[in-house]
Parts: structure tokens; C-alpha cells; sequence
């Protein structure tokens, strides 16, 4: 990777810092692999995926040289399992499930996924066809992973559905708010346009309660499914946040996904403020912009962040430093407004455990100081959309949705819920993977509302 | 360091590997760069009127990810003239004279020729002759190889005809592609071989594409079969061998052939009888220099052993290897999983469901843990489970005391007509 030395950041340095950063499996490298697999009954690794992909199943399929077999495994399962073949925690799920792990070394499913959905997308060919229309039609708010698993399972179930999309790409985080060098675009659009190829139409654009009205929306379709994430980063509540060189996370992964970014890191010094995944790839991200120096900034330690030990490991070896136990007190401008430093305090931890389960720091007294940096980039999670589920009339619970955990059903009987709008506030991260299931069952759970059995969806291949 | 050199049918060799008629012993070349790796011995590739090979000759039956676990061949004997390869016997046995050179002779099956091609080979000075009966393809068209091989009494007439005039060993191929193999080793035997080897090739088709559909391989287009060996074909190398072994009436060394590529392999064929083996396919696969771990192997299983020579291990296993009839009935083996070992992949609960007795159980314990569970009293200890696992040291085939006292079927039908006084059944093979 390219470093610091040049004064501007140059598009060629954008298409070598922000290219995928792993290599896909050889074909020589997914047939050995491929062949390594036991083929387990019942296999562990079905378990942990949160979709259920029949792993054995699709892993098989890529030892007979049958990948649209395979990819078809994978994308029958999780709509969206492309771009989970690069940002799937796999250690945490099915490779550390793989009953491999202490016999010798897990099957690396999430570079066997990459491969066979990679086979997916050069090979062009279509995996699945829409059901026999039943005359029903859904509405889904948000073309993120749970918004495209649900519409899909709706349209391979003969509905006629449309998506709402805010933005001017459907994808949702896979499209905007992952960083290039872990997830191409062009990974995400292809899945849209899996989903686009069953007849769902998406209409870009179009933001719930502002360009089209909620109750347009009631009165059009029979079913509304409601996925549509979470929104930029809430504000710190620290003082000099509106300063020049002040980052949204969020927004400055997003910066980065349609074209090189106009922002300017270049040979500056980066606090991040947070430590969970999104913080990660804004270090990352800056890191590859040039930047002289990243640190990241958060006030517990090591035990407590929340980003995935890859994730942790990736950021290392990109360089990015950690300052732990600390807490920022204040951004520090200069007289033309732009940032000029982050006041911080030091913390320690109490010993004593919090109502998250985790342990509680402490500021230590008098040791403030300010660390020299020329940007500052917020990672403390995401806004709730509060406004977008008043106006539908959801019962939440400080901006999360309240469902009936089995059927993804809302307060409102006609409007179900998936994805991140759903995700409470708990332990780790909401995963894609996650985000796609709930779609699914949300799906599942409509049809089996609007045909009265219970079947859940059957999906025809081509 | 234990002694490796054997003692075959009179003939002294530095070790017991020695290579195959085939390929890898085609030319002086070859040979003598065998010796200089390690290899004791080698069957010339096969003398007679040279011939015109075929161009794509060789495939490959590949398993699992895993090159070569069945090679398949359409070359015929030598394409160089006689003088060629006598000049080159003669020069590689003045190299190396305490080398092995076996020369491997396919004529007519007339009596003059087989008289006039010995003279000419014993000549330059071989150790031995070896009468190739088992070739399958090509030259058994031309009524020589596996077509007087399948003829015992062609097989008896042609070894007469050879010992008529030879001075060194003959050892006489045998091929498989017949009934009973133990047939044409007697007639071998009777026909005054000092021993024989096997086994020859199997036929075989090694595939065919199911893209162009055509055979593999194909000479352009079109495609004839082979003779099929490597590694696949080693258990059924082994039961002929042993077949012979335990035979009486064959009485005469053994050269054990088929599928050997590591010194384990070797260990099994002398423990089933051979004197000493031959290799190709793993030559093939990759190169002269694999002898250097068979030895290597070899001896450190020798002195492990306490074996002074290698000759202690031949035959050991015979007497173990008899008929169906006279295996106890009452033993008693069955299943057991060691929990400590077991991965939990299930594969030992599916195969056992869907293939033997369903006595496998996937239970979880007091832990919660999920768990693998043997009923003891409806395992047939048939041995599926602990073949399909994968972990080392999870399922063990434990024996348990029947109570009963050992009884054969061959006994069983013994008492029983003992009892009725009347015909007895005949042994069951």
C-alpha cells in the first residue's frame, strides 16, 4: 500500500488503496480446499450460519465442478452471500463451527463463498426466477440486506414488490458503508440486481414520508416490510464538533465507495473515536487516504471494544495505533476553525460491571491532555430513524423497532420489520448475515399471512 | 540398520525394490540413473519385436483432489530394436554389477523363438528372465501377453520351452484378468518356473470426458482399454498374491507387483509372501528418487522391529489369510467412541443409519454437549463407522468375549453332519 509521502492523493492511489485487499481462492486453491471439507451430517457449520446455508452442500458442489450448483446453495440461503463472503465474522460463525478447528485447521467457508458467488458474477447467469404471481403486493422501505433478502423471498413467492430506497443505490451498508478494500460496489449491485432480474422494481430516490406519503403507501400494498437501517452517526456531545476536519464514519466510508473521496487526509494525524467495526474501517479507510497517522480513541480497553478480533488484527497490520482508556473531553480548534487537537482525560477501570455486563471506566483525575491531530473521525454508532417510525405509527423502544420475535410483525399488523431498524442495543455488532435472515423471515412470514398455510416460500431455481 | 538385501529364487539383489517392465526401464539411461538412486533392481521393459506405440498412451484416475490414485496405460513393449537394449543391459550390468537386471522377454508363443531371444539376453549377462504373460492390451491382439497368459497350458508350454535353455531364474507374470489366478500360477510352476511375479495390469478404461465424450485417453478420437495400476489396484494385487502364497502347489518365490508406493506398501506384500516387489506408477508419478524414503522407511520399521533382515518378513502374514469358512463365528468385535476424540462431524451416525445397523445415536449429555453413542447390543461390529471417521482415535472396534468357543462355519457344517449322520456341505470359499 501506498504511504505518505506525496502531497496529493492521486486516482491511482485510490485504485491500488482501496482495490479488495484478499485474494480470492485459485481454482487449484478452492478444489484443494473444497476437497478438505468432511461433508459433516448435520453439520455444525449450518448451525452457526444465521441463514443456514447448507455449507457441506455448496462445498461439494465446488469439489465436482458444479458451481452454479454451489452458488445457487449459497445464494438459496442468504440473498446477499456474495458480499457475506467477505464480511461475514466466519471465525465466529460457521469456520468456528468447522469441527476442523482443533483436528487441524477450519475449512476457510468465506473464501470457498467468495469463490463460488465470484463464479456467480463473471458466469453472468441467473440463479433464481420469481414465483407465479399472486395478485399480492409488498412494499419494502430500504434496499439494504434485509430489505433485498425480504423482497426476494416475496417476489420468488409470486409477489409484485417494490422497494423504497433513499439513497440513489439500493445495497444499504454493503453498498455505501463498507470499505472497498473488504467489499468491492460492485459486489452489493450485483446482488440488486439479482434481486431487480425477479421483477422487483427499486425506486431510488424515495424516502418514505417525504417523497412518497405513509399512507399512499397502506392503502397500495398488502404487506410493507420495513428495513431501513439506521442513519449517520449521532453527534458526540463534546465541544468543537462542528470544526473543520470533523468526520462522520459513516459518511467518510461512503466518501470513499463511488469515486475517490474530496475530503483531504492526506499526511494528516486521524483520531477515531470508537472501537467498534465501523470505527475500524474509518482507520483503515484513513489509513489508505493518506493519512499520516491514525489513532484510534475509546475509553475502555481492548477486552471491551466490540469490532471482531479480524478486524482488530486487519487494523493493526494497516498500522492504526490505539489509545485505550481514553476518553475525549473537547476538539480543539484553531483560529481558522479547523481542528487542531483532541483533548482527552485517562480512565481506568472500576472493577466494577456495568448494566451491559461490561466493565466500567473511570476518568482519572487531572490526567488531561490533548493529542495533536488534524482530522477527527466519529464511530459511536448510528441514529436511530425515530421520525420514519413515528410516522409509520411502530411502537419502538428509543428507536427500535418492536416486532414479535418469530414473524418480524410490528404493532401494526400490515408492516413488518428487519435489519438494523430492529437491532437493539446489546452486545457486538448487527451482521449482514443477521440482517438477511430477518428479511427472509419476514418474508416467510407474510406469505404464510397472505396464503393462510404453512408453507413457508419455495423458491424455484432456473 | 537392518540387512534389506534378498535372496530372490537364487538371484541376489542389494534391496528388494526393484522397478517394473515398464516405462521407467525402457532405456541404460533410465536404469542406471535408478541405481544411482537406490533402486536394487530392474525389469528391463519388455524385449521382443519391436513395436509401434501409440501417441497419448498414459491417463489417470485422480480421486478426491489427489493425483493419481489409478494410472491407466495403452504403450505396448520396447519400440527400440534388440541390438539397442542388449548393448545397453550389457553396459549398465558392467556399471553396476551388483545390480539386479531382470530382463523381461515377449515373444510368439513358438518354441524356436522363445529359445533364440533367451540365448541373445543371456548373453549380456542378466540376472534373470522374466516371461511376460500379462500384458492386456495390444500384444495380447497379437495372441502374445494376457492372451497366452489366460491359457494355462500355453503359460506351462512356454515356461518348458524357456527352461529348456535358460541358465538364470525365470520368473514367469501372471496377469489378473482371469477367474482364478492360482490357476496359471501352478501351470507356471509345473512348467518349471523358478518364480513368479504379479500382478500384471488390469483391463480398464480410465475415463471418459463428459465434455468432448470422448474415451480417456483417446488416440484421436478414439480410445481402446488399457491396463489399469497405482495405487488403486493394490488390494486386489495383494489377495492374488496372497491367493498364491498360501497355495501349496506354488511353491516358488514371489514378486509382488501392483499399487506399492511407500515402504508400507512393501512391508504388506512381503508379510503376505513376496521376496521382494516391483514398482512403476509411483516412478511415474514422481520420479527414481521416491526409493530413497522406501528405504529410508524400511529400515527405520526394521529396527523398530528388531528385525535383522529384511527377509524375516516374508510370508509372516500367510497363515493369517484363509477362507470365510474358517473365521470364528462367535468372535465379536464392536464399536466405541471416545468422547475425548470425537469431532462431532456425525459421519459415523449417518453411514451407520443409512448403511448398516442404525445403532448409532446423536444424544447430548448431562453437560449439554452433544454426544455420539454406540448401542452395543445392536452393533454388528462391521467397522463402517470407524472407516468414515476422521479424527484420530474416536471410534475403536473393541473385541468383547462372545462366551461362546471359537466355531467356524466349516466346523459348524461339521457337527451338523455329524449330527444327521449324512452328507456334509462342502467348503464355503
Amino acid at each position: 500500500m501506498e504511504q505518505a509521502s506525496p502531497l496529493t492523493f492521486t486516482p491511482d492511489m485510490f485504485m491500488r488503496n482501496f482495490a479488495e485487499a484478499e485474494p480470492g481462492l485459485t481454482r487449484k486453491g478452492a478444489i484443494e480446499e473444497s476437497n478438505r471439507c468432511l461433508y459433516c451430517y448435520d453439520a455444525p457449520c449450518i448451525k452457526a450460519c444465521p441463514t443456514s446455508i447448507n455449507i457441506p452442500s455448496f462445498i461439494k458442489r465446488i469439489a465436482t465442478d458444479n458451481l452454479k450448483g454451489s452458488a445457487q446453495t449459497i445464494m438459496d440461503s442468504n440473498p446477499v452471500g456474495a458480499s457475506c463472503a467477505r464480511v461475514c465474522p466466519t471465525e465466529e460463525l460457521c469456520e468456528g463451527a468447522c469441527v476442523l478447528n482443533d483436528a487441524s485447521a477450519p475449512i476457510q467457508i468465506g473464501l470457498l463463498q467468495r469463490y463460488a458467488t465470484d463464479w456467480a458474477i463473471s458466469s453472468g447467469v441467473q440463479l433464481f426466477k420469481a414465483g407465479v404471481p399472486n395478485g399480492k403486493k409488498a412494499a419494502v422501505i430500504g434496499g439494504g440486506p434485509a430489505g433485498l433478502s425480504a423482497a426476494r423471498e416475496l417476489a420468488r413467492a409470486g409477489f409484485q414488490v417494490v422497494i423504497y430506497e433513499a439513497k440513489q443505490l439500493a445495497g444499504g451498508l454493503d453498498t455505501h458503508g463498507i470499505v472497498s478494500f473488504r467489499l468491492p460496489q460492485s459486489i452489493s449491485l450485483w446482488e440488486v440486481e439479482q434481486v431487480e432480474k425477479l421483477g422487483v422494481e427499486i425506486r431510488t430516490g424515495m424516502k418514505v414520508g417525504v417523497d412518497i406519503s405513509v399512507e399512499e403507501l397502506k392503502a397500495g400494498y398488502d404487506a410493507i416490510v420495513l428495513a431501513a437501517g439506521m442513519g449517520y452517526v449521532p453527534p458526540l456531545g463534546i465541544e468543537g464538533e462542528k470544526l473543520s476536519g470533523v468526520y462522520d464514519a459513516i459518511e467518510l466510508v461512503e466518501t470513499t465507495k463511488t469515486g475517490i473521496p474530496t475530503l483531504e487526509l492526506m499526511g494528516r494525524r486521524v483520531a477515531v473515536i470508537g472501537a467498534g467495526n465501523t470505527a475500524i474501517d474509518a482507520a483503515t479507510c484513513s489509513v489508505r487516504l493518506g493519512a499520516a497517522n491514525v489513532k484510534m480513541v475509546y475509553r475502555r480497553t481492548r477486552t471491551e471494544m466490540t469490532a471482531y478480533d479480524f478486524e482488530y488484527e486487519f487494523a493493526k497490520q494497516e498500522g492504526v495505533e490505539f489509545s485505550w482508556l481514553t476518553l475525549p473531553k473537547r476538539i480543539v480548534g484553531d483560529e481558522l476553525g479547523n481542528v487542531a487537537g483532541l483533548e482527552c482525560v485517562q480512565m481506568k477501570l472500576t472493577g466494577e460491571t456495568g448494566p451491559d455486563g461490561r466493565l466500567a471506566p473511570m476518568p482519572v483525575e487531572g490526567s488531561e491532555f490533548i493529542l495533536p491531530v488534524d482530522a477527527v473521525v466519529v464511530a459511536i454508532g448510528q441514529k436511530r430513524r425515530i421520525d420514519l417510525i413515528e410516522a409509520l405509527g411502530l411502537e419502538h423502544h428509543r428507536g427500535v423497532v418492536k416486532i414479535d420475535g418469530a414473524t418480524g410483525r410490528t404493532s401494526d399488523p400490515q408492516i413488518y420489520a428487519a435489519g438494523d431498524i430492529v437491532f437493539g442495543s446489546g452486545a457486538g455488532e448487527a451482521m449482514v448475515v443477521s440482517a438477511a435472515q430477518q428479511g427472509k423471515d419476514a418474508a416467510y412470514a407474510i406469505v404464510k399471512q397472505m396464503s393462510g398455510h404453512q408453507d413457508s416460500v419455495v423458491g424455484s431455481a432456473v | 540398520m537392518a540387512d534389506l538385501s534378498i535372496d530372490f529364487a537364487g538371484i541376489k539383489s542389494p534391496n528388494p525394490f526393484w522397478l517394473a517392465s515398464a516405462p521407467p526401464t525402457n532405456t541404460g539411461y533410465q536404469v542406471q540413473r535408478a541405481f544411482e538412486a537406490g533402486w536394487g533392481g530392474a525389469v528391463w521393459k519388455t524385449l521382443g519385436e519391436p513395436v509401434i506405440n501409440t501417441s497419448s498412451r498414459f491417463a489417470a484416475v485422480h480421486f478426491g483432489g489427489q493425483r493419481v490414485a489409478g494410472f491407466n496405460n495403452i504403450e505396448l513393449i520396447t519400440d527400440r530394436p534388440l541390438e539397442v537394449n542388449l548393448k545397453e543391459i550389457y553396459e549398465t550390468k558392467k556399471r553396476f554389477p551388483n545390480n539386479t537386471i531382470i530382463a523381461s522377454l515377449m515373444v510368439e508363443p513358438k518354441q524356436e523363438k522363445w529359445h533364440e531371444i533367451v540365448k541373445r539376453v543371456e548373453a549380456v549377462g542378466v540376472d534373470g528372465l522374466e516371461l511376460n504373460f500379462g500384458c492386456p492390451h495390444g500384444m495380447a491382439e497379437r495372441g502374445m501377453g494376457a492372451a497366452s497368459g489366460q491359457q494355462p497350458d500355453l503359460v506351462q508350454a512356454q515356461t518348458t520351452w524357456v527352461k529348456e535353455v535358460a541358465t538364470t531364474p525365470v520368473i514367469v507374470k501372471l496377469t489378473p484378468n482371469i477367474t482364478d489366478i492360482t490357476v496359471v500360477a501352478r501351470h507356471a510352476v509345473k512348467g518349471g518356473a523358478d518364480a513368479i511375479s504379479l500382478i500384471n495390469t488390469i483391463n480398464s478404461l480410465a475415463g471418459v470426458d463428459i465434455h468432448s465424450w470422448n474415451t480417456i485417453p483417446n488416440v484421436g478420437g478414439q480410445g481402446a482399454h488399457g491396463g489399469y495400476c497405482g495405487p488403486a489396484v493394490k488390494p486386489i494385487a495383494l489377495s492374488m498374491v496372497a491367493e498364491c502364497a498360501r497355495d501349496r502347489a506354488v511353491d516358488v518365490p514371489i514378486s509382488g507387483i501392483g499399487g506399492i508406493s511407500t515402504w508400507q506398501d512393501v512391508v504388506e506384500f512381503m508379510l503376505m509372501g513376496s521376496t521382494g516387489i516391483q514398482v512403476c506408477t509411483a516412478v511415474m508419478h514422481h520420479g527414481f528418487r521416491i526409493v530413497e524414503e522406501m528405504i529410508d522407511g524400511l529400515n527405520n520399521y526394521l529396527d523398530e522391529k528388531g528385525l535383522a533382515s529384511v527377509m524375516e518378513l516374508i510370508g509372516k502374514s500367510v497363515p493369517k489369510y484363509s477362507n470365510w469358512g474358517d473365521l470364528d463365528l462367535n468372535y465379536k468385535v464392536v464399536a466405541r467412541i471416545n468422547e475425548d476424540n470425537c469431532i462431532n462431524c456425525n459421519k459415523c451416525h449417518i453411514a451407520c443409519e443409512d448403511a448398516s445397523h442404525q445403532c448409532i445415536d446423536m444424544l447430548t449429555n448431562a453437560e449439554g454437549k452433544a454426544i455420539l453413542q454406540v448401542r452395543e447390543e445392536d452393533c454388528v461390529g462391521c467397522n463402517l463407522c470407524s472407516i468414515v471417521c476422521p479424527a484420530d482415535g474416536a471410534i475403536d472396534m473393541v473385541a468383547l468375549d462372545s462366551g461362546a468357543a471359537p466355531m467356524t462355519w466349516n466346523q459348524r457344517n461339521q457337527v451338523i453332519s455329524g449330527l444327521n449322520g449324512s452328507y456334509s456341505e462342502v467348503e464355503v470359499g
